[in-house]
């Protein structure tokens, strides 16, 4: 079977970026295809902003080459490349109204000012800024200013448009409207967006894939629900969410079967299919809180799992805390190891949080296919 | 029962008012006393005899008088613009490059600031008289030598104004501007000198101010003929302190407090401008 040849818009080769002894970004090598809304995720500090100016042109890499759209721009300035940003400040010139804004960058390329006008208006009603023209940043709010910045950069026609934490200054409620609008626009528009973001709820949401970033290294990179779903390592299961780690030892590491013996569960954690590890090393069994399920301990009879060997799979605990957050509730259970895990439950029904109160002893029970074997 | 007073109603408080009073009327009550007898109808600035605007006419009648006037202007001006773009340089020099030495250079250009202008005036001098700097060229190009001297100490001044405005410059700008296709000379033009633009203002009222007022230095600098209004003054109080001197003087102290309320309003300008993002 052949696969059609897509060639990436952007094409990161073994990039090392050191500001003096500090390494910003590790031998990173990426590729992001036309049209894809990608995502750039870490903690702050990770490389993911230096990652992204270098792309815009504003940093050179130290070392390997950045190419666009098949041409090599490493050494390209910024204002020669086909590629627009959108800034965290989101940088509107304060002296310029809103229609100066949105066509400066066709006033620096030499289009003529009738043109200009006519496709910044456009750029404005794509925004939903229709009529904003003749106003001054200053009369903006920020979510509207936001939007002059975006059509700015989308009235180029760039090849690429680069957010650098695009929604971080809006507040909760307009932050969440912005998600989907974005998402939208990027769909109407057909341009490759790269965002980058220190909210994994905002990469999951709008990204069609991302790139997760730890200290420089690019630590994993794959659509959301692989993210989420099939974390490469405890940083990366860690950081998108939360997860429930158990350190213990590969016991069992057969093609239809693993065994992770942990002492911290107090139960061995059964799969059914091989992990490809060594037999004997430290792993950590991962398990997300929304995937363990709570049972009542009135008697000491384990609940039985499907397709799990009885005996595994299982703890024993005690709720310690319980949050509720209304669509669910958080139950903070610690285990009779000692260690403690997190379990959320939805409330399916307007009584089911008070299946489950404070000091009350549990089993928790999580199906095979909810665990996933860490080696790193 | 008495109302109280705030923690930080100050003028609420006697001593404190009577402290003020006493502030001010050291502070004003000699400019007041000027501006009046400005207006007096007397040979001698001692009794107030009656209003009058005959020294106003005598001060404009004193050819010797409103040439200095004229040279102190055509100086202050010339200073003013040199002073401008010297010191908006220096700023945007200082403030956008990394070079060795760069704190020496800073505090090179602050020197003309510290250095005692008696000293100022001295060096100038000394410098003038040194490589023999012609004292007979015709006007406007005989205020050479004071119109140097006085770009020396007033671009310092501007300098300071215009760095301590791109502080609050958000490099973002910048580089939002070359994302969108600006060269270097389109940023300058386009985004820096737009931001800047208050301070620049404020820094050519206050060189302008500063050369018109400056005496210790001109007074070194200044030739026979070139002299300036307040060397002019100066040389008119040795004689006499006539009412024509009150007179231009304070038509000076006008020109000098319009400007300041001209700065004052840039400034102004420049702070709400600095809020809005």
């Amino acid at each position: 079977m052949t696969q059609p040849i897509i060639q990436p818009i952007i094409q990161i080769e073994s990039v090392t970026k050191r500001f003096g002894p500090v390494l910003a970004v590790d031998d990173a090598t990426l590729a992001i295809l036309p049209g894809e809304f990608f995502a750039l995720l870490g903690p702050s500090g990770c490389g993911k902003t230096t990652l992204l100016r270098m792309i815009a042109g504003f940093e050179a890499p130290t070392e390997g080459r950045i190419l666009i759209d098949g041409q090599d721009m490493s050494r390209v300035p910024p204002n020669k490349r086909p590629i627009n940003m959108v800034f965290q400040s989101y940088a509107v010139f304060p002296h310029m109204s809103v229609l100066d804004n949105v066509s400066y960058g066709l006033k620096m390329a030499g289009v003529a000012a009738a043109e200009r006008r006519d496709r910044a208006e456009r750029a404005l009603e794509q925004v939903k800024l229709a009529g904003f023209g003749t106003r001054t940043p200053d009369q903006l709010s920020g979510g509207q200013r936001q939007r002059v910045a975006l059509a700015r950069a989308l009235v180029n026609q760039p090849k690429v448009l680069l957010l650098d934490e695009p929604l971080s200054a809006l507040d909760a409620k307009l932050r969440e409207a912005m998600r989907f609008e974005l998402a939208q626009l990027q769909d109407d528009v057909g341009i490759t967006f790269v965002m980058v973001t220190h909210d994994q709820d905002e990469a999951l949401a709008m990204a069609c894939r991302a790139a997760v970033m730890n200290r420089g290294l690019l630590a994993q990179t794959g659509t959301p629900a692989e993210l989420y779903e099939f974390p490469a390592n405890r940083f990366v299961a860690d950081f998108l969410g939360s997860v429930n780690l158990f350190e213990g030892r590969l016991a069992v590491d057969e093609p239809h079967r693993a065994v992770v013996e942990s002492a911290q569960a107090g139960c061995p954690i059964y799969l059914d299919h091989g992990v490809t590890g060594a037999t004997g090393a430290t792993v950590w069994a991962a398990v997300r809180p929304e995937k363990i399920e709570l049972h009542k301990r009135a008697d000491e009879r384990p609940p039985a799992i499907e397709d799990v060997p009885s005996g595994y799979n299982v703890a024993r605990g005690t709720i310690r805390t319980v949050s509720y957050l209304g669509s669910e509730s958080i139950y903070l259970v610690t285990l009779e190891t000692g260690h403690e895990v997190r379990v959320t439950r939805p409330n399916l029904t307007r009584w089911d949080q008070e299946d489950f109160t404070w000091d009350e002893p549990v089993w928790l029970a999580w199906h095979h296919e909810s665990v996933i074997v860490l080696q790193a | 029962m008495k109302p109280m007073v705030e923690p930080l109603d100050y003028l609420r408080r006697g001593w404190m008012r009577l402290w003020l009073g006493v502030v001010f009327l050291f502070l004003y009550a000699p400019l007041l006393a000027l501006v009046a007898f400005s207006f007096n109808d007397s040979k001698r600035n001692i009794v107030w005899k009656g209003f009058t605007l005959k020294y106003y006419q005598k001060a404009w009648e004193n050819s010797g008088l409103v040439e200095a006037f004229g040279n102190s202007l055509a100086i202050a001006f010339v200073a003013t613009v040199v002073s401008v773009v010297l010191g908006g340089m220096a700023a945007l020099l200082l403030w956008r490059f990394r070079f060795p030495a760069k704190s020496v250079l800073s505090g090179l250009f602050g020197l003309p600031i510290v250095v005692p202008e008696i000293c100022m005036g001295v060096a100038m001098l000394t410098f003038f008289v040194k490589i023999g700097w012609p004292a007979d060229l015709p006007w406007p190009l005989n205020l050479g030598a004071v119109t140097m001297a006085h770009i020396s100490f007033c671009f310092p001044f501007v300098a300071i104004v215009v760095g301590a405005r791109l502080v609050s410059f958000n490099p973002e700008m910048e580089e939002a501007a070359r994302d969108l296709g600006a060269s270097d000379w389109d940023v300058l033009r386009d985004i820096l000198v737009p931001h800047m633009k208050p301070a620049l203002i404020a820094g050519a009222l206050l060189a302008f101010t500063l050369s018109l007022d400056d005496f210790v230095i001109t007074f070194f600098t200044s030739g026979p003929n070139t002299v300036t209004f307040p060397v002019k003054v100066y040389s008119m109080v040795r004689f006499a302190l006539t009412p024509a001197v009150n007179a231009a003087s304070t038509v000076l102290m006008a020109i000098t407090i319009l400007l300041t309320v001209l700065a004052l309003r840039a400034q102004r300008g420049l702070q709400s401008s600095a809020q809005a993002h």
